[in-house]
């Protein structure tokens, strides 16, 4: 079969492929080393292998490579390291959503692709959110907590940053704009380190 | 673990697309591919070309005309749970979108490929019975348009030829004082394939008689169908608990589960009794959207 020319953009970096065409993303995402997208159930049940896909939250396992040609992926890695960790990522760790920590990659990119959307959710819109990521360790109840942490902390951010006079604003977006373009979607993620 | 091999073709237009289903016996074209894929993957559906149908203009977009919805087949459940034309003139089928599969599902999974795949459990197709939707087919040869209900033939089988792309589905804006109402029965509140679905959609006038009544039922019998007989019962009549049990009743008739699932005849009548009771009090209260 004719291979497909794909280029894949991930966490900012860009990828230019020739793929057989029955390769999904999933896999094409492994074979790259992006190795915190998980490969679980491969039928669209778990969402271990959950990625943003121009912004929403997708099985990469039901997406075929091609598909996502020039479209901006995001990964759990590309939302921040360990250096750096997202605030979602820091309130998992927080809470301790995490027990064997298969699931956490999809259920934080699940969790990304809420709080962009909406910013305060209440309990069952973050279970609705959540509906596609299976957690088979450890029950429900602390990654709830986690993401409403999050939230919470989204949303002191954002307040925070509105709440600057302007000369320092300006200089924020500076900050912004010099960041490594795998890091999406936070406020400010250089002054977050300051607080609490 | 990794699926067959096929070929790709990307057309750039509906004609191409058509062109190309025509000429090609084994083909399958794919939107959001959340049955396809699944499918390649285990082996049950092994087409030789695949025929990215995703980014074609006409099977996009829901758009209100003064008398139709119509929606693109590849406009994806997520899209019709977002959309401000269906949440006022079809709440019945954001409803069903609400209980589809789990949140990454809803995100690819297309309305076009939930009822062309024709499976028991479709959510979407209950509601859009209860709108009296039809389909829009293109093929070289033209278009049909077939009422949703001829559409569905059997488990996993359509009239669709092999040649023909489902473009659209549309409905004709249901009256103002029409209301609708889905429920959905499976193993978990989410991320699972109905047991049992009921949608109906009831009209009444201003005496309380109900001037019009659809029930539809997928996932208790081999495809989705209607209560046509439940119905009936219904047309005509004050909207009181004994008309309403009496058309649940005869609207459990209308299911043909398998033997082994006989209890999905008691599912289907305490549901359209609820539903059939829940749109009955809607439209004593003036009436809600459908």
């Amino acid at each position: 079969m004719p291979r497909k020319k794909t280029v894949l953009r991930v966490n900012g970096r860009q990828h230019e492929l020739a793929l057989d065409p029955n390769v999904s993303l999933l896999q094409a995402l492994r074979d790259l080393g992006y190795i915190d997208v998980k490969n679980g159930c491969e039928i669209g049940e778990c969402g271990a292998c959950a990625v943003l896909l121009n912004g929403t939250a997708v099985n990469s396992c039901m997406v075929l490579a091609w598909q996502a040609n020039g479209a901006e992926i995001v990964t759990n890695a590309g939302l921040g390291t360990l250096d750096k960790p997202h605030p979602i990522q820091e309130a998992f760790a927080d809470v301790g959503a995490v027990q064997c920590g298969y699931c956490t990659p999809g259920m934080v990119i699940s969790t990304k692709a809420l709080l962009d959307r909406n910013p305060d959710p209440s309990e069952a819109e973050i279970r609705e959110a959540l509906s596609g990521n299976l957690c088979r360790c450890t029950g429900y109840g602390q990654i709830i907590e986690a993401v409403q942490l999050a939230a919470s902390r989204l949303q002191a951010e954002r307040l925070a940053v509105a709440a600057m006079p302007t000369a320092s604003l300006t200089r924020e977006r500076v900050d912004e704009g010099s960041r490594s373009p795998g890091r999406v979607g936070e406020a400010n993620p250089g002054s977050r380190r300051g607080r609490t | 673990m990794s699926l067959p091999q096929f070929e790709v073709v990307q057309p750039a237009t509906l004609g191409e697309a058509l062109r190309i289903l025509s000429e090609v016996k084994d083909a399958a074209p794919i939107a959001g591919g959340t049955n396809l894929i699944v499918d390649m993957r285990a082996g049950t559906h092994r087409p030789r070309m695949v025929v990215d149908v995703a980014a074609l203009r006409d099977l996009h977009g829901i758009e209100v005309t003064d008398t139709e919805v119509i929606i693109g087949a590849a406009t994806t459940i997520a899209e019709m749970l977002e959309s401000p034309i269906l949440a006022k003139h079809a709440t019945v089928l954001v409803k069903a979108c609400s209980s589809f599969a789990n949140a990454l599902i809803r995100n690819r999974a297309t309305v076009g490929g939930n009822l062309v795949t024709a499976a028991p459990c479709s959510d979407t197709a209950p509601a859009l019975l209860t709108l009296d939707a039809e389909v829009k087919l293109a093929s070289v040869r033209g278009m049909r348009r077939v009422p949703l209900e001829k559409f569905l033939v059997n488990a996993f089988s359509t009239i669709r030829r092999s040649d023909e792309l489902l473009v659209s589905v549309r409905f004709r804006i249901p009256s103002a004082t029409a209301t609708g109402a889905f429920r959905k029965m499976g193993l978990r509140k989410v991320s699972c394939m109905a047991k049992v679905d009921v949608a109906v959609m009831l009209d009444g006038d201003s005496a309380g008689r109900c001037t019009s009544a659809r029930i539809a039922i997928a996932a208790a019998s081999p495809v989705a169908v209607r209560a046509r007989a439940a119905e009936a019962a219904l047309v005509g009549k004050a909207l009181t608990p004994e008309a309403i049990a009496a058309a649940a009743a005869l609207a459990a008739r209308a299911a043909a589960p398998r033997a082994r699932s006989e209890y999905k005849l008691r599912v289907v009548e305490a549901l359209a009794r609820r539903l059939l009771a829940e749109a009955a009090l809607a439209l004593t209260r003036g009436g809600s959207s459908a």
